[in-house]
């Protein structure tokens, strides 16, 4: 009798614990959100995923690609929210995108609202042949102007990728520096000139 | 003696990194691979790791008591091999929970220190003397190293921390759109010259990133923990901060771990 009941406790408890589900993406959240504290300009809110985060965080846990209908209207929305420059100019100074290129800094704990954010590309991509400190997360852009030459639909194309990777790439690992407010439209437009302007040492 | 073959060797380094051409970038990584290896020679660790002992077995804190009754998982007292096997579920707390969390429950229970008081300023400032937090898990550390990283999976609520930590892992939030997989789920990826351990994917990455924290890092002439890792990993992830100890940060430990089950510690390591 009492072998017995300890027999089945045991298989409930073995039971309990295989049966125990895994936990759910709004679980994990809950758990994330009460793990963190704001500090800086680096607020809670940054917590909230968007829709966009939240299925490019589903692919990379899965490994399955996105639906191709889900990818179209990702890249469709994503692509409305490219603006580009009111004056019409595309290109600045290509030595003014290069210290663009190479600054780090801007949006964590320890930068305030005063902070110049940088674009950081060396970060992850080759650019300039001088700078051979370069990532390799993104492609290189060695020769980019001169490899697609400098059309209206390079050129648009190029600062819509910059804006928005999504609007070309739905789960992109490169940063909206347009669209999130990450660098200003004078910034990229100087970053344009670094990889397009024929005097930039990325051409050369 | 040591140092100066040191510096001067920085700067040959400075020299093959002014090198240009098609092999520079080459030649600069080895270069820098060679510099690590040369590091090894002598880990300023090795201080820290007397004063731990140190304060793991005086009489201290409110109830005068040392922490060597602090039950790291292997029975009260045992700190060998303790560190490879965390984290793990504590029936006493019914929590799961990495080293620095354990050690602040004995802190708090056995010595009577104020939990908000020990965790306030986990990790020393730039220039500044190492937090006690820090030179006791440098011993700890050090007392497994050559042990094989055996973290449990057996209890349901070390499976779900593991879980929850995989998905964190690949959460993109904030205003870059990163997850922790951004830089840590491809092979052979470098933020500039620096390799990014592929995490997720490539068990012998995952292997060396968990056994070769904490580490002293010679840039910043400091001890760093697991939890600081963490923390400074979010800082450049423009995420909010993560509270010590919390949660979300022993459910990554726990996957961290998982990934590099069987690998032997070899920390505290000596990093850039």
């Amino acid at each position: 009798m009492m072998m017995k009941t300890v027999l089945s406790l045991a298989a409930v408890a073995v039971l309990s614990s295989c049966a125990s589900p895994a936990p759910t993406h709004e679980e994990t959240m809950k758990v994330v959100k009460s793990s963190f504290k704001a500090r800086g300009i680096a607020k809670l809110d940054r917590l909230d995923q968007s829709e966009l985060q939240q299925v490019c965080s589903e692919v990379a846990l899965t490994g399955k690609d996105l639906p191709k209908d889900v990818r179209e209207r990702i890249e469709k929305q994503q692509m409305a929210t490219i603006k580009y420059p009111a004056d019409g100019k595309f290109l600045g100074d290509w030595k003014a995108g290069e210290v663009v290129a190479q600054a780090g800094r801007g949006l964590q704990w320890t930068d305030n609202e005063k902070t110049v954010n940088g674009g950081n590309c060396y970060a992850c991509h080759q650019l300039s042949p001088q700078e051979i400190s370069f990532g390799n997360i993104g492609p290189s852009l060695k020769g980019y102007g001169k490899l697609r030459g400098n059309s209206e639909a390079v050129v648009k194309y190029t600062w819509g990728k910059i804006w928005n990777t999504h609007a070309y790439n739905a789960c992109s690992s490169m940063p909206r520096f347009g669209d999130a407010g990450i660098l200003t439209e004078a910034q990229i437009k100087d970053v344009m000139a670094l990889l397009l302007d024929p005097n930039s040492p990325v051409n050369k | 003696m040591k140092r100066a073959r040191l510096a001067a060797y920085l700067a040959g380094c400075a020299v093959a990194m002014l090198a240009t051409g098609a092999q520079a970038q080459g030649s600069a990584q080895d270069e820098i691979a060679k510099y690590r290896e040369m590091l090894q020679d002598a880990n300023p660790a090795e201080l820290l790791i007397a004063r731990g002992e140190d304060l793991w077995k005086q009489k201290r804190g409110p109830k005068n008591a040392s922490l060597e009754r602090c039950d790291l998982g292997l029975g009260a007292g045992v700190v060998k091999g303790a560190y490879a096997q965390l984290p793990r579920y504590f029936a006493d707390t019914n929590e799961v929970m990495d080293f620095e969390s354990r050690l602040v429950y004995c802190m708090v229970t056995l010595q009577g220190f104020d939990r908000a008081e020990v965790t306030k300023k986990p990790f020393s400032g730039t220039g500044q003397r190492q937090t006690d937090i820090e030179a006791i898990t440098t011993f700890v550390v050090d007392q497994s190293r050559g042990v094989p990283v055996r973290i449990s999976q057996s209890h349901p609520m070390e499976r779900a921390a593991f879980e929850r930590g995989r998905q964190l892992f690949n959460m993109r939030g904030g205003p870059y759109d990163f997850s922790c997989a951004t830089c840590h789920g491809v092979d052979g990826q470098r933020i500039r010259l620096q390799d990014l351990p592929n995490i997720s994917h490539n068990k012998q990455d995952a292997a060396r990133a968990f056994t070769t924290w904490p580490a002293y890092r010679v840039s910043q002439g400091a001890l760093r923990t697991m939890q600081w890792r963490l923390n400074d990993c979010f800082r450049q992830q423009r995420f909010p901060e993560p509270i010590f100890a919390s949660q979300s940060t022993i459910d990554l430990i726990t996957f961290l771990g998982v990934n590099a089950e069987g690998a032997k510690m070899d920390s505290p390591a000596i990093k850039r």
